[in-house]
């Protein structure tokens, strides 16, 4: 893989570190499976793009991108807490119709920002060439996302976020709203796809109807291969390990599509990205069945 | 014996590295992404490849042909881009719309050709359809609404006003109305325009130019195209032909249609693509539109309106409904 291939790759993987932080909080921490995702990550392109090219200023339309994903998380929450629509099915429909409203807010399925200011823009000028520039700002506005997160996650608020994926009746007793919780949850959730989706549009000058598909797929592979390769109970270890696991699946589809000389064709991108995901995720533990397995017998716990 | 052996491998890893050599050294790398897998995109991919070897670039001899798929995904066509840009390739080359954008936001250096996109300056891969600047130029899949107005003279002989009936609500329609106008007054041909906004109301909008107009043009339009049969059966009355934007049109009673399939849309890439690699500039490439040569035509139509169709459209047509 080239040095170009390999930063791109990188940028990608931190953009969609804030995707698997999103699936993180609503996966992990509130135990809500999530398909919104898919429907708020386009959004935050549709949105951030249509600003743009409306004359708003970038980060005033990155913020505007991450308010309306944030609001796709409170439709799911409405459905399901208020309705009591099952959270998979609640969150199945949000996309579906975050899809229409999506080309509603373009009018037509994809806009182009090439030569429109983005956030990156300014900083674009000078010695630093466009690749590396785009890289340092997603790697910055990442690591205050990561920070935020376990800022939250470790304050006595984030204990109750925390209790309601873990023991909602808990939560109940002590005179928690669970209700409130799932809001702010996939709000928040949400809103962190939406951010991506704008970073995405902005870093490739393009937002388009179709980027959201697969969203939640990538996101739930980022946090379960993270957290299966860097394991811990403490929240800081938990929030890297989604990044870096967003990192590594980004890593896995580039060694795909240079995957050609055994013999793989293009149409096996998915099939060699699974693969070798899974062979991510099934390592570990054959390490440690060798490890001890063949000194201790099976293992007990 | 082993002595015979061993030196017949000497040379022959010799041959084999001197022809590695000497090919490598002329060969033209080709990197294609395209967005999704479906038989359009992979006729035009096909055509670019076939296209390109009848041109001398072989793949395996002077060609390196590398080819991803994005399986649909606009995120993984970014990864794509950047791989192909870190290769360092004499050309890219984007099919569809999304492709050809990650490819474009990826390098300003390497030229890029796209293929198989409607609106090249809405899409922001270039600003000048005549002269492009930078490093993108490419062909869109527009319908040919130029050979559609020849097409319509070919066939009404003292043609001086065309009839359209389109909706404004569709941006295809619009653009290619704007094409049809320009079209016509290079030719001095007037057009007469009537917009439907519901399938229900074309046929009132034929009917109230049917009279005025010698042909009428059914554009690549929804609306138009869920009510072809309405617009149809309005000029059979008036006795008048429809021209069809689309070659489908034809089996709904237009008279005839030009248009092409995505085959031929992949061997006119390959053109761009060839005079790149023999360093044509970017600027001296002016993006175009694909041309058809697909002539569809409906006898059974023609005659029922009293029309002799030329024989030179005849022995051209691809296509015959009896």
């Amino acid at each position: 893989m080239s040095l170009f291939a390999f930063l791109g790759t990188l940028e990608i993987g931190l953009i969609y570190g804030l995707v698997a932080l999103g699936v993180f909080l609503t996966f992990r921490i509130l135990d809500f499976p999530d398909l919104t995702v898919d429907g708020s990550f386009p959004m935050g392109g549709a949105v951030a793009a249509t600003a743009i090219i409306a004359g708003v200023n970038p980060w005033l339309a990155t913020i505007l991108a991450m308010a309306c994903g944030a609001l796709c998380g409170l439709v799911t929450a409405f459905l399901a807490v208020r309705c009591g629509i099952l959270h998979l099915l609640a969150s199945i429909l949000t996309m579906i119709a975050a899809f229409s409203v999506n080309i509603r807010i373009m009018g037509r399925p994809n806009i182009a920002l090439l030569g429109e200011a983005t956030i990156f823009t300014p900083f674009e000028q000078g010695i630093f060439d466009q690749l590396h520039v785009h890289l340092a700002i997603v790697f910055l506005l990442v690591l205050f996302s990561a920070l935020f997160i376990i800022r939250l996650l470790t304050s006595d608020f984030g204990l109750g976020l925390r209790a309601t994926g873990v023991n909602d009746r808990m939560v109940a007793a002590q005179g928690g709203n669970i209700g409130f919780f799932t809001y702010f949850g996939l709000a928040l959730s949400n809103g962190f796809v939406g951010f991506a989706g704008a970073l995405f549009a902005q870093s490739n000058s393009f937002a388009d109807v179709t980027s959201g598909v697969g969203t939640i797929v990538v996101g739930l592979a980022a946090v379960i291969l993270g957290q299966t390769l860097l394991t811990g109970n403490r929240i800081w270890i938990a929030v890297v390990a989604v990044i870096v696991g967003s990192i590594l699946y980004r890593l896995a589809v580039a060694f795909a599509l240079s995957s050609g000389m055994f013999g793989m064709q293009a149409s096996d991108l998915n099939l060699v990205t699974a693969a070798l995901v899974a062979i991510a995720l099934i390592a570990p533990k054959m390490k440690g069945k060798i490890r001890f397995g063949s000194l201790r017998g099976p293992s007990t716990t | 014996m082993k002595g015979f052996k061993v030196g017949t491998l000497f040379w022959v890893i010799a041959l084999l590295f001197l022809g590695a050599v000497s090919t490598y050294a002329q060969t033209y790398k080709v990197a294609v992404s395209q967005i999704v897998e479906h038989p359009a995109l992979d006729a035009t991919r096909q055509g670019l490849l076939d296209g390109l070897k009848a041109k001398g670039f072989e793949e395996g001899i002077n060609l390196e042909f590398i080819y991803q798929t994005a399986q649909g995904n606009p995120a993984i066509a970014v990864q794509i881009a950047k791989q192909f840009v870190g290769e360092k390739p004499d050309v890219l080359v984007g099919i569809a719309t999304p492709t050809a954008q990650a490819l474009v936001a990826s390098t300003r250096t390497i030229p890029i050709v796209f293929t198989a996109v409607t609106d090249p300056v809405g899409a922001k891969l270039v600003k000048n359809i005549e002269r492009p600047e930078g490093n993108v130029t490419g062909l869109s899949d527009l319908a040919p609404v130029s050979q559609h107005v020849d097409l319509m003279q070919e066939l009404v002989s003292d043609l001086k006003v065309i009839g359209v009936v389109y909706n404004p609500g569709e941006a295809n329609a619009v653009s290619a109305i704007e094409l049809l106008k320009s079209a016509a007054s290079k030719k001095n041909l007037q057009v007469i325009e009537a917009t439907a906004l519901k399938s229900s109301d074309v046929q009132a909008a034929a009917r109230i130019i049917a009279s005025k107009v010698q042909v009428i043009y059914a554009p690549v339009d929804n609306t138009i195209a869920s009510a072809i049969d309405a617009l149809v059966g309005v000029c059979n009355q008036a006795k008048i032909p429809v021209v069809g934007g689309s070659t489908s049109f034809v089996e709904s009673g237009a008279v005839a249609s030009l248009g092409f399939d995505y085959y031929q849309v992949g061997l006119q890439t390959a053109d761009y693509v060839e005079a790149i690699l023999n360093g044509k500039a970017i600027s001296e490439i002016p993006v175009s539109f694909a041309k058809g040569s697909d002539l569809f035509l409906n006898l059974k139509a023609a005659e029922s309106l009293g029309i002799i169709i030329p024989a030179s459209m005849l022995e051209r047509a691809t296509n015959l409904k009896k």
